[in-house]
């Protein structure tokens, strides 16, 4: 049992008490809703004659459905309409704040809430969505709820749980140049495997993380849900409070000194104890891209595919389903695989520092013949900072269509789509079997410098030698 | 709302391969809609569409079973409560697994589905068991934490306070969670940041 980490005390500060089944009930300090699983928690919510107890503890925006082209209302896609008239109006009903297009805040809401400083050291964070995780890197205890759960929350706050056991990771050192933090989770996950992290919250320490800045912190917890962790977290440190400071809901004047000293507190102690361990080291990360099917399934740009006797014998089954999925073959090369679209964007990868790596890369480049590229940045703020900058004409200008901001092709459920088999270099964090929209399209995961550079190129291609 | 889930006594369907995501048991397109209704037809579609009539979900000696034994990490990925509610609709009442991801097993026990889990190789023994005779009843019991078919009788797992859960009726927390809200107001109001920012001046 852990002692003394972050998650414990944040856990305990939470704790309601001890439900009739042993099961805690945990206080959820903020909650984030989207227009694709809040709809039937509302239903529930009327169907019970239940009224949401915190509203001003819930912000709503829109971001899974949204097209990143023609933004204009009603939506050509009748069901897409549907969803944001029933977050509106719900949200309308019972006195949510609703971040909608055109309100200079929507965006992926694993964005627009950092980026708001709603996120902040210390909270419990839930949204029916996975990808929540992300918010741990503020050293917070973010996780994924179903829509069920989104009701208990909307009608009590509160969430009935157990606790998870903690694992450090601790990766140590510099990383190499063309290597960043989207490389160092992929290579946690190829090594723990996906389903490593199930029953624990991954606790993220170490040199490395402690040099990295807050976007790169969101993209190594984002991910942590793909390792299996329902939850990954950073202790905060001086680089958290100078990304706070001034934020639109981030404490101001007293407040804010009470909140440095209460944040400070909260730090896994140095004598903590965790359920487990592990140490990675930085310089050993390579550029990493995903062959397979799932986000585990991953190696490094310079090495060959896995051949079966190369696997455990538990990741050999859905290796072969993944040879024959992605149409690769086992020892063959990751570098040289042509690629048909390349999408920028995501949760995991569509904050200003992705674009700005992505931006250095096409600079002065061309996207290859053939080859469909794309930049969605993952909220308005994003958009606004990225021209303010010319991101977007160095996009444009290098081949790249420069979109609105949404979750786009990272899971399609707007017009974003790969067609038939096309192959996708994708910055996004899933590679399931028809998760970009086409039951046989596929997906190879990479950060967003390695996803321009397969665009520049046409195929996978090493990041390192357009540096 | 709430009723004891104590055993769960069907034929069973056995679905081979581990890390079987969220997308693959209910593909996005089908999220597209504010009710669960229609959540039957895209159960596996995609995996049903590949594998022509031959995936467990369409071979005719598994239709009305019950009862759903997967391999590891069952549930992996998007915290889509849209899957185990596309499953409840073909029909599953109960799972049991090598390991289940976090979230979806979480999503199930709101929904009153147990998901049990067992040793790699007594599920592989349910799994070829119940390949050989479909017609064979399979039963779950939470009391005992067993799982039986025919002559074999296997330990499976839960944890001790979601197993209470089912026994007692009370996997549906929402009644008990709305009935605590003094409490929860109180533990808010220890809570430094409730008061910071203008988050809270509404």
């Amino acid at each position: 049992m852990s002692k003394g980490t972050l998650f414990d005390k944040v856990w305990d500060l939470h704790t309601v008490g001890t439900l009739p089944s042993g099961l805690t009930q945990l206080f959820i300090g903020l909650h984030l809703i989207h227009e694709v699983t809040s709809p039937q928690a509302f239903s529930m919510l009327k169907g019970r004659d239940l009224k949401v107890l915190f509203p001003q503890r819930t912000i709503a925006t829109v971001d899974h459905i949204v097209p990143t082209e023609n933004q204009a209302r009603p939506f050509r896609d009748n069901m897409a309409e549907e969803m944001i008239q029933a977050l509106e109006k719900n949200c309308q009903e019972h006195n949510i704040t609703f971040y909608n297009i055109g309100s200079g805040n929507q965006g992926i809401v694993h964005v627009i809430a950092p980026e708001l400083g709603l996120t902040q050291p210390g909270m419990t964070i839930a949204c029916g969505d996975s990808h929540t995780s992300s918010h741990g890197a503020f050293g917070a205890i973010a996780f994924g709820i179903g829509t069920s759960q989104v009701r208990d929350v909307l009608a009590s706050q509160t969430l009935s749980l157990s606790k998870l056991k903690v694992r450090k990771i601790e990766v140590n050192g510099n990383l190499k140049p063309g290597v960043y933090a989207k490389d160092v989770i992929l290579h946690i996950i190829r090594t723990l495997g996906v389903k490593g992290g199930v029953g624990y919250a991954y606790e993220f320490a170490g040199t490395t993380f402690a040099q990295m800045n807050m976007e790169e912190r969101m993209t190594v917890c984002n991910m942590a849900i793909e390792g299996g962790a329902r939850c990954g977290y950073v202790n905060p440190d001086e680089i958290t409070y100078d990304y706070l400071q001034n934020r639109d809901f981030a404490p101001k004047g007293a407040d804010w000194e009470k909140a440095l000293n209460w944040w400070q507190s909260l730090s896994s102690n140095p004598d903590a104890e965790y359920d487990d361990i592990v140490v990675f080291n930085a310089e050993a990360i390579p550029p990493t891209v995903t062959w397979g099917i799932t986000p585990g399934q991953g190696i490094g740009v310079d090495e060959k595919i896995p051949t079966a006797a190369e696997l455990l014998e538990e990741d050999r089954l859905i290796a072969e389903e993944a040879y024959s999925y992605m149409d690769l073959y086992p020892g063959q090369p990751i570098q040289g695989t042509k690629i048909d679209v390349c999408f920028i964007g995501s949760c995991t990868n569509g904050r200003i520092s992705d674009l700005r790596e992505a931006a250095k890369i096409a600079q002065g480049r061309q996207v290859a013949a053939g080859v469909k590229a794309f930049v969605v940045p993952g909220s308005e703020r994003v958009k606004k900072e990225a021209e303010a900058e010319g991101l977007d004409k160095i996009f444009v200008k290098a081949g790249f269509e420069w979109r609105e901001p949404g979750c786009s092709m990272c899971l399609a459920m707007n017009p974003d789509k790969l067609q038939g088999r096309q192959i996708s270099a994708s910055s996004s964090n899933r590679n399931f079997k028809g998760r970009q929209g086409s039951s046989s399209g596929r997906t190879l995961l990479m950060s967003p410098a390695m996803v321009a550079t397969a665009a520049i190129k046409g195929e996978i291609a090493d990041v390192r030698a357009l540096l | 709302m709430v009723s004891e889930v104590k055993q769960i006594s069907s034929q069973a369907v056995p679905l081979l391969g581990n890390d079987i995501d969220t997308d693959r048991i209910i593909p996005a397109r089908y999220l597209k809609a504010i009710t669960f209704d229609d959540l039957r037809e895209g159960v596996f579609v995609d995996d049903r569409k590949a594998l022509n009539g031959e995936h467990p979900f369409d071979q005719i000696q598994y239709q009305g079973a019950n009862i759903l034994i997967v391999n590891r990490n069952f549930g992996c990925g998007s915290s889509r409560e849209h899957a185990p509610q596309a499953l409840a609709k073909w029909g599953i009442k109960a799972l049991i697994g090598e390991s289940f991801a976090e979230i979806f097993f979480g999503n199930c026990v709101a929904m009153g589905i147990p998901c049990v889990t067992a040793e790699a190789e007594v599920v592989k023994q349910l799994q070829e068991l119940v390949m050989a005779n479909p017609q064979a009843v399979v039963t779950i019991n939470l009391e005992k934490l067993q799982v039986e078919i025919g002559d074999l009788t296997a330990s499976v797992v839960m944890s001790e306070g979601t197993r209470s859960a089912f026994i007692a009726g009370t996997w549906d927390a929402c009644g008990q969670l709305v009935a605590n809200a003094q409490q929860v107001k109180a533990t808010a109001a220890k809570l430094p940041y409730i008061a910071w920012g203008n988050l809270a001046a509404s």
